[in-house]
């Protein structure tokens, strides 16, 4: 935004081939985000059916809408970079390359699941791929993302994080005082700020002073990016220009992504506080799968067959990962035990039976 | 008397009290508009404006203390955590500020503030959802802590609370909010401090609060089916603790099996289980049993989760095992 002061980033006025700039993506590259958002919509589809049939229980919460967010953002980072979100996680988890069927089996609570069935649906993790989560409690993540920063940092690995938060979480206390060790200590972090409007039923008119919510970066002197989340070019973009300043310079930077959800908060709300009109409207202006099809129609990467096929094979992994989830077997009871401490240390040994 | 939920039990006594007293405020996260996340506020943005029901942001941590500071004042907030679970960024003002203001300052303030909201596990939230906090709020020397069983209980319960001078962390259970109960009409209010005998025996007492009273009530059917006796007490206040009523079941049946949907570390069957040993001694028969929840963070899976939450059937397994 203009208005505000935060230090701006332009990655465009930097000269021709130098890794600063943000790569030109092959057109097959440019299919793949598409068939990544695709996949995301049909996973997430598949799931809600699944928690209708009560085989998903607890709490849901869907990305659809949001997908050229984590696709598009995290296009633009190495396999090695860390990621870390919230409950909505399903979207970013997949983005980041962790299959589809160990993330159903999540959802299902099967052994086979990502946290072994131990953390549901706002649990996912993921070290191998280094997915740190899936958090439950607002803003939670958000201290932790500095911590994965500052352990990069100091182990001089180059690599950055990137922290996922909604529009709501931005007025808890730990997002604060993470945004100023942040700063202050110079870390390679980006925090996005996915701004859907809402925070569960509260527009965020009624839930944020001091607009745009980016204006924060300000307090802290980090650098101030905001982008279109309906557009998976220019989330690339904008977020190309943070990922470079933590990469190259260790500098945090705050960006303010806009975007909507489509559902509900979670499967458990009827959302009555807004219309089915707004959503309709919504969707029909600048629904991410549709725009990014249309334009890569239009630049001739991509015919309607491809496209057909994209679906096909977006459905059938869903399906797959469905099938796969309700084939495997559920934890041994006696699991319940384990995980809770390092097991080298023993600790374990001294832990009553179940029930006693 | 008219059968209702809890759920509208606990409405009803958030709307009579601020009928009563203009003090009275309710704030939290979607109380108003959206009408409560498990519509206990339902319909109160309509009967008392949002000057006196009002959304929060997601701030726990600053609505809770804004509320203790208004309390300074002299307003009686009560103030809704979504869940329970929630209320751990707010721990510092609910522990240091509601919990210590009053004693630090010499006694020249009141905080008259109700801290309430959803708690439990059993539906599959997970480890960072499905708290049950009792016994941490518990040991702030202050505190009230209030877990009600039953509708008539949670109405009388909460009305006591917001007349009470003192901070409250009124806990309910998310399992309960749909349970029905008798509850008498009108202004009437439950004594903060009393447990209740919710069945009566003789051979066996069954300690219980909460969503665990129903576990504990259950299984005295399956002991009844066995031929046993067993007594349900519901303690209902965590905090203070009716300790007269507690050894009057002992001395009665001279065994005793604690349930709780807690952890067992400092859980407050612990400290049941040392104000029994301690004053009725001489009555108990078999070691004290406890049945909580068990050691570990909340798991997701069904399966999982199940082996953690206290059952009828271990609560039984239990009671058996102090009969020999
Ligand atoms: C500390 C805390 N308070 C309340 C909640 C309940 N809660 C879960 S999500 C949510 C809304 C968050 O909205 P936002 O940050 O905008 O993210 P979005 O859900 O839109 O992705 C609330 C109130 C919680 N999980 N943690
Ligand atoms: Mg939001």
């Amino acid at each position: 935004m203009a208005s505000s002061g935060a230090k701006k980033v332009r990655s465009k006025e930097k000269p021709g081939n130098s890794p600063a700039m943000l790569p030109t993506l092959t057109p097959s590259e440019r299919v793949d985000l598409l068939r990544k958002m695709v996949l995301i919509r049909r996973f997430e589809q598949k799931a809600a059916q699944a928690f209708m049939q009560a085989k998903i229980r607890g709490f849901c919460h869907l990305y659809i809408g949001q997908e050229a967010v984590a696709v598009g953002s995290i296009s633009t980072l190495h396999p090695t970079d860390a990621i870390i979100t919230a409950y909505r996680d399903h979207g970013h988890a997949l983005a980041r390359g962790m299959s589809s069927r160990e993330c159903m089996a999540e959802l299902f609570g099967k052994i086979t699941g990502c946290s072994r069935g131990k953390g549901g649906s706002m649990h996912f993790f993921s070290k191998e791929k280094h997915f740190h989560g899936g958090h439950g409690i607002v803003g939670g993540q958000t201290p932790l993302a500095a911590g994965i920063a500052f352990a990069q940092k100091y182990n001089g690995t180059g690599e950055v994080t990137v922290c996922y938060l909604g529009d709501g979480a931005v007025n808890q206390g730990a997002f604060h005082e993470a945004l100023n060790l942040a700063a202050l200590w110079k870390l390679p972090v980006i925090y996005v700020i996915e701004n859907n409007e809402y925070s569960m039923g509260t527009h965020q008119s009624r839930s944020s002073a001091g607009y745009p919510l980016v204006k924060r970066a300000d307090g802290y002197d980090m650098a101030g990016i905001t982008a279109n989340g309906n557009d998976v070019d220019d989330v690339r973009e904008k977020m190309w220009d943070a990922v470079q300043l933590a990469r190259t310079e260790s500098l945090p930077s705050l960006v303010e992504i806009k975007t909507y959800r489509y559902r509900g908060h979670s499967m458990s709300d009827p959302g009555n506080y807004r219309t089915k009109e707004e959503i309709a409207e919504r969707k029909k202006e600048s629904e991410p799968i549709s725009m990014f099809k249309e334009r890569l129609y239009k630049e001739k990467v991509l015919t309607e067959k491809e496209y057909e096929e994209i679906e096909r094979q977006a459905v059938a992994e869903a399906e797959d990962a469905i099938a796969f989830a309700e084939a495997s077997a559920e934890p041994e009871v006696a699991t319940v035990f384990e995980d809770i401490h390092a097991p080298e240390d023993q600790i374990a040994e001294f832990r009553p039976p179940i029930g006693s | 008397m008219a059968v209702i939920t809890m759920r509208e039990a606990l409405n009803q006594a958030l709307s009579e009290e601020m009928e009563r007293d203009g003090r009275v405020i309710l704030m939290g996260e979607e109380v108003a508009e959206y009408q409560g996340a498990y519509k206990v506020s339902s319909g109160l943005l309509q009967k008392f404006g949002a000057k006196r029901v009002l959304d929060t942001p997601i701030s726990e941590s600053g609505f809770a203390g804004l509320g203790v500071g208004a309390a300074m004042q002299g307003l009686r907030p009560v103030v809704e955590f979504m869940t329970w679970s929630f209320s751990m960024v707010a721990y510092d003002q609910i522990v240091n500020n509601a919990g210590a203001i009053r004693y630090m300052s010499g006694g020249q303030y009141s905080i008259p503030i109700v801290f309430r909201g959803s708690s439990g596990a059993g539906l599959q939230v997970g480890a960072t959802h499905s708290h049950t906090p009792e016994n941490w709020y518990a040991n702030v020397p202050a505190m009230t802590v209030i877990t009600p069983a039953f509708p008539d209980d949670a109405k009388g319960l909460l009305k006591s609370a917001i007349r009470s001078n003192n901070p409250v962390c009124f806990i309910e259970n998310e399992k309960l909010y749909g349970f029905k109960g008798e509850v008498p009409e009108g202004d009437v209010l439950t004594t903060i401090g009393q447990a209740r005998i919710c069945r009566e025996g003789s051979q066996v007492t069954l300690i219980a609060n909460s969503a665990s009273t129903h576990v504990a009530l259950a299984s005295a059917e399956q002991l009844a089916a066995d031929g046993i006796s067993a007594e349900v007490v519901d303690l209902r206040t965590i905090k203070p603790l009716d300790i007269p009523t507690i050894l009057a079941s002992v001395v009665k049946t001279s065994r005793v099996v604690i349930v709780e949907e807690n952890k067992p570390f400092a859980g407050w069957g612990a400290q049941v289980a040392y104000e029994i040993q301690h004053r009725a001694f001489d009555s108990l028969d078999a070691p004290i049993e406890r049945v909580t929840g068990l050691d570990v963070p909340q798991p997701y899976a069904r399966v999982l989760e199940q082996a953690v939450m206290p059952s009828a059937e271990r609560v039984t397994e239990a009671a058996k095992k102090t009969l020999g």
